[in-house]
């Protein structure tokens, strides 16, 4: 199964396995990854899912929607390479992929 | 009064179930008040998830009761506005003879602009700061409770506490707080003889009294350097330095009810609910690390705002029923937090639930509570506190609640310390 890496804010790096089509997201809170609660199950609508994308991967991983531009504007600390990562959906050219945390998202 | 309580749930519950269906008329305060309004929504639920009430004190209005429909609603503000204009926010309408322009009851993109200023004071970074002035305020106020005696947790903890925690979020003169909660209060009451206030001139002297008051600390802040607190930062803040008078007393209302009323009653609702289900605070106890979980369980449980109201603005097909635009919507959370497709056994508070985070209390898309993790620490202090503690609290009598269909709360809870 593809794999993904959560990195804290602190430095330590969770890897966990995705489905192809799963969300970055339920493979985070299925996992227990701290840092992501993922209040509304994927529906773009909480922004308790905030993360970094590393730059290597920025390109694959698409754009943001306009309900995800809108959300993340309301969440701290976002940066350019910001995502809601319920709204990155696994794939084989995503296998690998690393993200970051934000301080204090939970 | 426990008796006559209790004789109210049943009625009610007969009622709910005897009633024609298209008679069905969920939204009475009353029902609210003998905390006798489950039975409707289990019904709705059920038979008629989308529910149209013809005619009531509030006029017509359409009920959505379920989970995922009110997610649907939340997340489309597009077509389902919030603007004070058309109504605002709660299912009884906004005066247009007293406006309270506020962003909670505007649309994109002036709510977003306005939301933005406020967010900060909220962020973690804030919060951390935040946390130790918290936690001393919690553990002097548990520490002054009497031991072996009955007095009122609403008001020496609830209030005592959300006050003190708005005070600060102000820098609002200590000495002054319990004025917060009295505009709180006043705030969303309905005057009426026997009531909080008597008239609705009474009421909105008493929330000039608070515009007045406020207007003062703006004046010193915005001729002062920016400071963290929020009127500071509204009195700096790009977007809101320019606001009405009207506009501000209306943010100001926002913030003192969204930060003193739904924590206030998550506070005493976390007390009772242990009341209700001693083997959870059992557990809690053994393991206080779950407070993690218990926390969102709470405040899913509690649900202390129980709806929220949207206009449509076009006409709209959801769940099969046509809403037409100009019609009032109202989201039931506190029935979306009970819908057992969504969450298994959700009558019961179970402070190791799989998913406890998953719950509407906050609601869900732009208007989503901006002091939701504000909300979860209080609450998760004010517990932990009381675990290192091992008070032994106990609930002498069903507590007295809130007239309302929109706060979902309580008034009073008499309680006595037994260790």
């Amino acid at each position: 199964m593809p794999k993904v890496t959560f990195i804290e804010h602190n430095g330590t790096a969770h890897t966990v396995e995705a489905a192809n089509g799963e969300s970055l997201m339920r493979a985070a809170v299925d996992n227990n990854v701290p840092g992501i609660d993922g209040d509304c199950g994927g529906e773009c609508a909480c922004a308790t899912c905030h993360v970094y994308v590393e730059a290597d991967w920025w390109e694959k991983v698409g754009g943001r929607t306009e309900t995800e531009e809108t959300m993340l504007s309301f969440a701290a600390a976002t940066k350019d390479n910001s995502r809601l990562c319920c709204q990155i959906m696994m794939s084989d050219a995503l296998d690998g992929i690393v993200v970051h945390t934000p301080d204090g998202q939970h | 009064m426990n008796h006559i309580s209790m004789d109210a749930v049943r009625a009610a519950e007969a009622r709910a179930w005897s009633t024609p269906l298209a008679d069905l008329a969920p939204a009475d305060p009353q029902l609210f008040k003998d905390n006798a309004q489950w039975a409707y929504f289990e019904r709705l639920r059920k038979e008629d998830p989308i529910h149209f009430t013809r005619d009531s004190e509030f006029g017509p209005y359409w009920s959505i009761t379920n989970y995922k429909d009110i997610m649907a609603v939340d997340t489309n503000h597009k077509v389902f506005s919030s603007l004070s204009t058309l109504g605002g926010i709660s299912i009884r309408d906004q005066r247009a003879d007293f406006p309270l322009p506020m962003f909670i009851a505007m649309d994109p993109p002036i709510h977003d602009a306005q939301r933005k200023v406020v967010s900060p004071i909220v962020a973690p970074g804030n919060l951390a700061i935040l946390e130790q002035t918290i936690r001393e305020r919690a553990q002097t106020i548990l520490d002054a409770l009497p031991r072996g005696e009955t007095f009122d947790w609403v008001d020496r903890v609830s209030i005592e506490l959300t006050t003190q925690m708005l005070a600060t979020l102000f820098d609002f003169p200590f000495h002054d707080r319990r004025k917060l909660t009295r505009w709180s209060d006043v705030a969303t009451t309905i005057a009426g003889p026997g009531g909080l206030v008597e008239t609705e001139e009474q009421r909105q002297a008493e929330l000039r009294e608070c515009a007045g008051y406020f207007m003062q600390l703006w004046n010193q802040r915005v001729n002062a350097p920016p400071t963290t607190d929020l009127i500071s930062m509204l009195a700096h803040g790009e977007s809101t330095r320019n606001m009405t008078p009207q506009e501000f007393l209306g943010n100001l209302i926002l913030l003192i009810v969204g930060g003193n009323d739904t924590t206030r009653n998550s506070l005493t609702g976390g007390l009772y609910a242990f009341s209700k289900f001693p083997e959870q605070y059992q557990k809690l106890r053994a393991n206080p690390e779950l407070l993690d979980s218990a926390i969102p369980e709470i405040i899913r449980w509690q649900t202390p705002l129980a709806h929220m109201r949207r206009t449509a603005v076009s006409d709209i097909e959801i769940g099969g029923k046509h809403i037409k635009a100009g019609d009032k919507v109202i989201m039931w959370y506190v029935s979306g937090n009970r819908d057992e497709e969504v969450i298994e056994s959700p009558n019961a508070l179970i402070v190791d639930r799989a998913r406890p985070r998953q719950h509407l209390s906050f609601g869900f898309g732009v208007h989503r509570c901006v002091g939701n993790r504000l909300a979860e620490m209080q609450l998760r202090i004010v517990w932990e506190e009381i675990l290192k503690r091992d008070l032994d609290i106990e609930v002498l009598e069903e507590p007295e609640r809130v007239m309302s269909t929109f706060i979902k709360g309580y008034i009073s809870m008499p309680v006595r310390i037994r260790n």
